[in-house]
């Protein structure tokens, strides 16, 4: 049914760390993979080693640079999949049923065997989180690892999302947003998470959490020894230095 | 947005079609025997071609009965039932006019179907928040009296046609001049879809990947803006100036068909530019937009 379920109190989604990530794209690359081999139709490659490759993914990284009106601009590795959103209107517009959330934990997913592929879907998301796939004809999105986070063949360690469980350097957390008390909505509380597009008024489940400021002290940590060494020198070199310096500019090209 | 022929040929055809059958609903022309079966072939020719282009534009197009399921929260769904439900009383009314006896009040009731079928689609884009420059009541508008406009052409409805081609130009005019800044209005800006934008100037700086992606295919379309000049001037000039002139001067057979090729030419040029020019917000991931 593609009529929303009212809000569920377990609100899986996750939380990106936008301070640590470093844009390695391994949770691309896992992301991929395990989603090519099991739920669903795998994400198909257009022409992938030909001159113009393409493919479909769940999760794409970003990379923005803020220039702030002081101080030096700071690069931010931004990794984007869907939010799963509470006012999800990808669900809302499709015809067919297919695209649905559910009512038990907020996942958002498509049943695959039910969609026409007619891409409204993809058009209603505005953070881009649908891809329709060339070779089977249906929309893919991220499914939160539904067949992992529940699935008791794999060891407790591995039911997260294959992105959160690979990304080598924790910036990505899964959980309970629903849970005031979980870890992921104490890391939100603590760190300031925020939504991306809250104009749009999806609401999303998904959270990021703010980069550090950048250090407003000497950026290299060398230049204090690249201070001049002698200030008080004698002879042909000082009277060099001297003579140079008084050129115009001090010498300096 | 991608301005796929599929769903161009769809609206254009389409809304000529259910024009056309809207007027004939209303008994105006009340045609009978053979000539009623003309002008129904014609309707329906428009809006069952129009139609199956749509369903070109599908990925699994075989299981396209699935979309008549969900009406109570997608406009798809309520516009496949519309067209299914009108086209189909249509043809009754269509077999009664065609046997002399046309019955008035279901031929009402088709043309508040065709009315209905157009809204639907039209409604189809203007939920759309993600691209601002269709969520706005002139789409809509546009979609209602262009197909009014150009189904009263085909009805040879003069009268009714000079007025609401002169009202869809005036609409088509509105749409472009508000729709233009409609995307800066929106609120939603490269700093907004990262949420860094209160700590500086956000540039996109790479790319997700090196190559292009469904994304980019689908949803970053971009038109130079002196085509886009160009295209309003062509796409006005035969949708609405030429149709309006001629029938100024009085229809005749000839000048009937030139109005009707040139208000069709002129309308798929306008839809086109109705895809091609929206954009979606998605695009400022990928860095469009980037004085907005």
């Amino acid at each position: 049914m593609t009529q929303l379920p009212p809000p569920s109190s377990v609100k899986l989604g996750l939380v990106i760390d936008l301070d640590t990530c470093v844009g390695c794209h391994a949770c691309v690359v896992a992301c991929k993979g395990w989603n090519t081999e099991n739920y669903g139709a795998p994400l198909s490659d257009t022409n992938p080693y030909g001159a113009d490759p393409s493919g479909t993914f769940l999760n794409r990284v970003h990379s923005y640079e803020v220039i702030p009106d002081e101080g030096p601009a700071q690069q931010v590795h931004f990794p984007k999949s869907c939010l799963h959103c509470e006012d999800a209107p990808c669900v809302t517009v499709c015809p067919t049923g297919a695209s649905y959330k559910r009512a038990e934990d907020g996942i958002v997913l498509v049943n695959e065997s039910a969609c026409i592929g007619c891409q409204l879907c993809a058009w209603a998301c505005p953070y881009g989180a649908r891809e329709a796939d060339p070779a089977e004809g249906v929309m893919k999105k991220c499914t939160l690892c539904v067949d992992r986070i529940y699935n008791e063949n794999l060891p407790e360690i591995d039911r997260t999302p294959a992105c959160v469980r690979t990304c080598p350097s924790k910036a990505r957390h899964f959980g309970d947003l629903g849970d005031p008390d979980s870890a992921v909505s104490q890391l939100v509380a603590e760190r300031g998470g925020f939504d991306l597009m809250p104009e749009q008024g999806c609401k999303p489940v998904n959270k990021y959490l703010p980069p550090r400021a950048r250090d407003t002290d000497e950026v290299d940590v060398l230049a204090p020894l690249l201070e001049p060494v002698a200030q008080d020198g004698k002879g042909l070199v000082a009277w060099l230095d001297k003579a140079l310096s008084a050129l115009p500019k001090g010498g300096r090209a | 947005m991608n301005p796929a022929p599929s769903v161009i040929i769809f609206t254009t055809l389409s809304g000529m079609g259910f024009g056309l059958l809207f007027w004939l609903g209303l008994g105006l022309p009340a045609p009978t025997g053979w000539v009623a079966f003309g002008f129904f072939f014609v309707a329906y020719a428009l809006a069952v071609g129009g139609l199956m282009a749509s369903a070109l534009h599908l990925g699994r197009p075989e299981r396209a009965l699935k979309a008549f399921t969900q009406w109570r929260s997608s406009w798809l769904s309520r516009e496949a039932i519309a067209a299914v439900v009108t086209l189909t009383l249509g043809g009754i009314f269509a077999l009664t006019a065609i046997f002399g006896t046309p019955l008035a009040p279901l031929g009402w009731l088709v043309s508040l179907g065709c009315a209905g079928t157009i809204w639907t689609t039209s409604m189809i884009y203007t939920q759309l928040r993600s691209v601002p420059r269709w969520h706005h009541w002139t789409t809509p508008a546009v979609f209602l009296t262009l197909a009014g406009g150009g189904g009263a052409l085909l009805a040879n409805q003069g009268l009714a046609a000079l007025v609401l081609l002169a009202a869809a130009a005036v609409l088509q005019g509105i749409a472009w001049f508000t729709g233009d800044r409609r995307f800066a209005r929106s609120g939603t800006t490269l700093g907004t879809a990262t949420g860094l934008g209160e700590r500086g100037e956000v540039r996109a700086f790479l790319p997700p990947h090196s190559g292009s992606n469904y994304l980019l295919k689908e949803f970053v379309y971009v038109v130079g803006r002196r085509h886009v000049m160009y295209l309003r001037i062509i796409g006005m000039s035969l949708a609405f100036v030429l149709p309006l002139a001629i029938l100024a001067f009085g229809l005749t057979h000839v000048t009937a068909v030139v109005a009707i090729l040139a208000h069709l030419l002129g309308v798929l040029c306008l839809r086109w530019l109705f895809f091609a020019q929206a954009e979606h917000v998605v695009g400022l991931y990928y860095g469009a937009r980037r004085t907005a």
